[in-house]
């Protein structure tokens, strides 16, 4: 065996994902970035000029600031909630017996495999004029006014968590299954209390799933579009949305390009220095 | 449950209430008998199922979604599971990059797919078309495939294949008799779960579909925000029956935790 | 004077009896071995001392106090577990002083006693390692110490060497052994390895389906075992089928041998066990006339299969630099009075 034929095997292979990624990734991903450096007349339409005008208008521009400012807060505020409620839960989970386990898994993921539209319309309509809310506080007698979350930045970030703690579970999750139970039982017999165990034994060894949960809700959270906008609306602007309106309302494309670009450098450069960051940390530790 | 306190177990409560509340909500309302958003308070009534019916367009996108996501999911399968294999079982120049590459498209927000496919296609004249809609999401749910492919395919030792060979098989029948069986699982597993991304896929959609390529979500989304009726509810409910049923078998042949694993 | 004592210990799990009314006391600085097939209830019994589980039944006292009630974080027994358990985010040092720091012992006395217990472990120079970073026998030497440095009144080990290839598990047997010795720390040692359990206890209890079949000496337990069981689990023997004939005399088949028979009445039907390596084998008579079938060679020494009057043997003769016996050849079996055990049938 050898020969030329084996050694590019592995070229011929990969090949067809290869040609189609060119094509249809390379090619559309550059072509948004040229686009993102020409400018545009409200007139006449994109310009053939070079120009960094529109990155310069979107991170000078205090209403563009402001968007930024409120889509990472809402990232930081949705991840910090789901590691608040995602990991006790995990936890929860993994010390149910087996066939509560497997239920609770079901409800608790399954989520994840309905269409977030779906889960998004669910929140409208507790949240709206005439939902659940304002029957409890009419219930509670605070009065008829009715009361709701739509459009507020309060609405949005429940509405995420429950789109996305289930990300936060799982990771956490698979994190824990990987502990040897033994070790737990190794603390105790140290004469460790189960609070100490928690705290120093299990809780470390989960670390991993914590923080592999955090980075995927932060950057699902930072590029979420659905759910901002149907919850958020025109009032509650992210950058998604914001981007949305650039292309589809104003027809101002390459600053819509500059933003999707920005956003995506943001999102790349959190993910890769997140990683990098774990990966030193632990290397010695986990597998 | 018994060894967990009584914290633990009001704390579950509260979780899981919080998970099932929106869809709850969304079913109730399903069954209201007004004409308007409201609980059904007198009764369950089928109206806006019926209404369904009425409305061919749901059940146009509907279609829309279950035949775009068999096309993409099948070609990402397609393509995973040769590069799968060149990837997790041989050593050579630039594949670090390959793999990375092919993955890239995990790490790019939806939205800046997009934006990227809707100017591209407009530029080369494929806008609105169905071809486009397959082609994108082809690369948006290819990682997910691969990365299934790729962890099938790691722990595969190659003695079964070697076997194979010293007693006279082609490299063909070794693929089609050895290697594919025993990746097998992966790509089942790749596959179901790009058919779910794709036909649950809004973002990217909402830019690359046209009035007559709308997909479910699409269209809901749509709806959605022009306005929020009973009508918008019980198709919402029959998607979630469809995909609890869907997740049934999903959990009973791979266990809902191995597929998110995957996911996440 | 006994310092470990357990009173009609026993373990139910639903409708399943893992270990059943156990007696055993232990004195201090003892090595006693669990030793019994898979699934007997070894684990069970180390994780009730430990205080892991809860006995259903019966008392564990330690040193006259019944610890039957004290939580596992208060009892501060020592504990290796089969899979180690280190915990994996702390180094070795980290690990060890673990124990130490639960009991509130300053931070310069602590880490004194780690660098004391891993020297007795021989890890000095690993102290900073992370335990992915150890080999695997590394890795047991320092659930060793981890164990250990607490000082705890009883050594609890569970399979400690169970994954460990074959000539280092026997290195660390002699380690272990000096070890227990050195400190003399009270040990329980649960092994499903009849050699381990040999070399190592001063005593051994051996355990079949959650019931202690026998505690004796190894020496003991090897030339007198109590039943067919013990006899077959430690050590290996041939068992053949015969009947009292007389006063002190056993017939198989037209063969009569001579066994102490006790009270047993002739017509008795009784079983004989006789070790492979209690026969003298010779070219010449007297003796039991047998046929070689085969002749498999284990470097110290031979072993054969034979056939005779009394059926399909197993024979095993030291090495003595030759091939004296091949298929087809004829010898004669003889051995040393004492040497046969007899048993009721089903005993
Ligand atoms: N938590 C439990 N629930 C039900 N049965 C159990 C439980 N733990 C152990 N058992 C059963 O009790 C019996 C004894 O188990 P134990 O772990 O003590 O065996 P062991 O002697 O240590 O075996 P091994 O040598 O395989 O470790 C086994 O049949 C086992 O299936
Ligand atoms: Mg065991």
């Amino acid at each position: 065996m050898g020969g030329v034929n084996t050694r590019l095997a592995p070229y011929f292979l990969t090949a067809p994902g290869i040609v189609f990624f060119v094509a249809l990734l390379g090619a559309p991903m550059l072509m948004t970035f040229l686009l993102s450096l020409h400018s545009y007349d409200f007139n006449t339409g994109i310009q053939s000029d070079w120009t960094f005008a529109n990155y310069i208008e979107v991170l000078g521009d205090s209403y563009f600031q402001k968007i930024f400012g409120r889509t990472f807060g809402l990232a930081l505020l949705v991840t910090v909630i789901c590691v608040l409620i995602g990991v006790p839960e995990a936890y929860i989970l993994s010390k149910m017996s087996s066939r509560w386990r497997s239920i609770f898994l079901l409800v608790v993921l399954g989520p994840l495999l309905i269409s977030v539209v779906v889960r998004t319309l669910g929140w409208a309509l507790l949240f709206g004029g005439k939902g659940l809310l304002t029957m409890i506080s009419q219930a509670l007698g605070f009065g008829d006014a009715p009361v709701s979350l739509m459009f507020t930045f309060t609405g949005m970030t429940i509405a995420l968590v429950h789109v996305l703690v289930p990300f936060m579970v799982i990771s956490v999750w698979a994190s824990l299954q990987k502990i040897d139970p033994q070790s737990e039982d190794a603390g105790y017999c140290l004469g460790a209390s189960k609070l100490t165990v928690l705290r120093r034994i299990t809780l470390p060894q989960a670390m991993p799933g914590i923080l592999s949960g955090s980075i995927i809700v932060f950057a699902l959270t930072a590029s979420a579009f659905a759910t901002p906008a149907i919850i958020g609306g025109r009032r509650m602007k992210v950058v998604a949305t914001a981007a949305y309106d650039e292309y589809l309302s104003t027809l101002n494309w390459p600053l819509g390009a500059a933003i999707a670009v920005l956003l995506l450098v943001a999102n790349v450069v959190i993910i890769a220095s997140y990683n990098k960051l774990i990966e030193r940390r632990f290397a010695k530790v986990f597998e | 449950m018994h060894n967990l306190g009584l914290v633990a177990r009001i704390f579950h409560a509260l979780f899981v209430a919080f998970i099932l509340a929106p869809l709850l909500m969304v079913i109730a309302v399903s069954f209201t008998d007004k004409g308007y958003l409201s609980l059904p308070t007198n009764g369950l009534s089928l109206r806006w199922f019926h209404a369904i019916l009425d409305n061919p367009d749901f059940i146009d996108a509907f279609w829309m979604s279950v035949w775009l996501a068999l096309i993409a999911a099948s070609i990402a399968v397609l393509i995973s599971i040769p590069a799968g294999l060149a990837i997790a079982r041989h050593k050579f120049a630039g594949r670090d990059i390959i793999a990375a590459f092919l993955l890239s498209p995990l790490m790019i927000p939806h939205l800046v797919l997009g934006v990227a496919f809707l100017q591209f296609y407009s530029s080369i004249g494929l806008g609105g078309s169905f071809f486009g809609l397959v082609a994108a999401h082809v690369v948006l749910i290819t990682p997910y495939a691969l990365r299934l492919v790729l962890s099938a395919a790691t722990g595969l030792s190659t003695d079964a294949e070697n076997a194979a060979l010293t007693l006279g098989a082609s490299k063909f029948t070794v693929f089609r008799r050895v290697t594919f069986p025993l990746i097998l699982p992966g790509v089942a597993g790749g596959w179901l779960l790009s058919f779910i991304t794709s036909f649950d896929e809004l973002t990217m959609s909402v830019f690359v579909a046209s009035p007559s390529t709308q997909t479910l979500p699409v269209k809901m989304y749509h709806h959605i925000t022009q306005t929020i009726d009973p009508l918008i509810a019980s198709v919402s409910t029959v998607l979630i029956v469809l995909t609890f049923l869907v997740m049934l078998i999903l959990d009973r042949f791979y266990g809902l935790d191995k597929i998110f694993i995957g996911k996440g | 004077m006994s310092y470990l004592n357990f009173q009609a210990l026993g373990k139910q799990f639903g409708d399943f009896v893992a270990v059943h009314d156990m007696n055993l006391s232990i004195d201090r600085g003892e090595f006693i071995s669990f030793l019994g097939p898979s699934g007997c209830g070894k684990t069970t019994t180390l994780q009730m001392i430990a205080g892991l589980l809860t006995p259903t039944t019966g008392k564990i006292f330690l040193d006259g106090v019944d610890i039957t009630e004290t939580p596992a974080n208060k009892r501060g027994l020592g504990i290796v577990f089969q899979s180690y358990a280190l915990f994996p985010h702390m180094t070795v040092t980290e690990n060890v002083s673990f124990g130490l720091e639960m009991r509130g012992i300053a931070k310069t006395e602590r880490l004194e006693r780690c660098r004391d217990t891993l020297a007795q472990v021989r890890l000095e120079q690993f102290s900073d390692r992370y335990p992915k970073e150890l080999s695997g026998g590394q890795r047991q030497r320092v659930a060793l110490a981890r164990a250990l440095v607490i000082e705890p009144p009883v050594l609890l080990l569970d399979e400690p060497l169970s994954n460990l290839d074959a000539k280092l598990r026997e290195e660390m047997r002699i380690e272990l052994r000096l070890l227990q010795q050195d400190i003399g720390v009270t040990t329980i040692l649960v092994t499903h390895d009849q050699e381990e359990a040999l070399s190592m206890s001063d005593r051994i209890v051996v355990m079949q389906e959650g019931e202690v079949s026998q505690i004796a000496a190894p020496l003991e337990l090897y030339e007198r075992p109590a039943s067919t069981f013990v006899s077959h689990f430690v050590g290996k023997t041939n068992l053949v089928q015969g009947q009292v004939t007389a006063l002190n005399e056993v017939g198989i088949n037209e063969t009569r041998l001579k066994v102490d028979t006790g009270q047993r009445a002739p017509g008795m039907a009784v079983q004989i066990s006789i070790r492979p390596e209690k026969f003298i084998m010779s070219t010449e008579e007297p003796g039991l006339k047998v046929y070689v079938e085969t002749a498999i060679f284990l470097g110290a020494s031979w072993l054969y299969r034979v056939n005779g009057s009394l059926g399909e043997l197993f024979v095993t003769q030291p090495n003595t630099g030759s091939a004296r016996y091949t298929k087809g050849d004829t010898a004669w079996l003889s051995w040393q009075e004492g040497s046969l055990t007899l048993f009721e049938e089903h005993a």
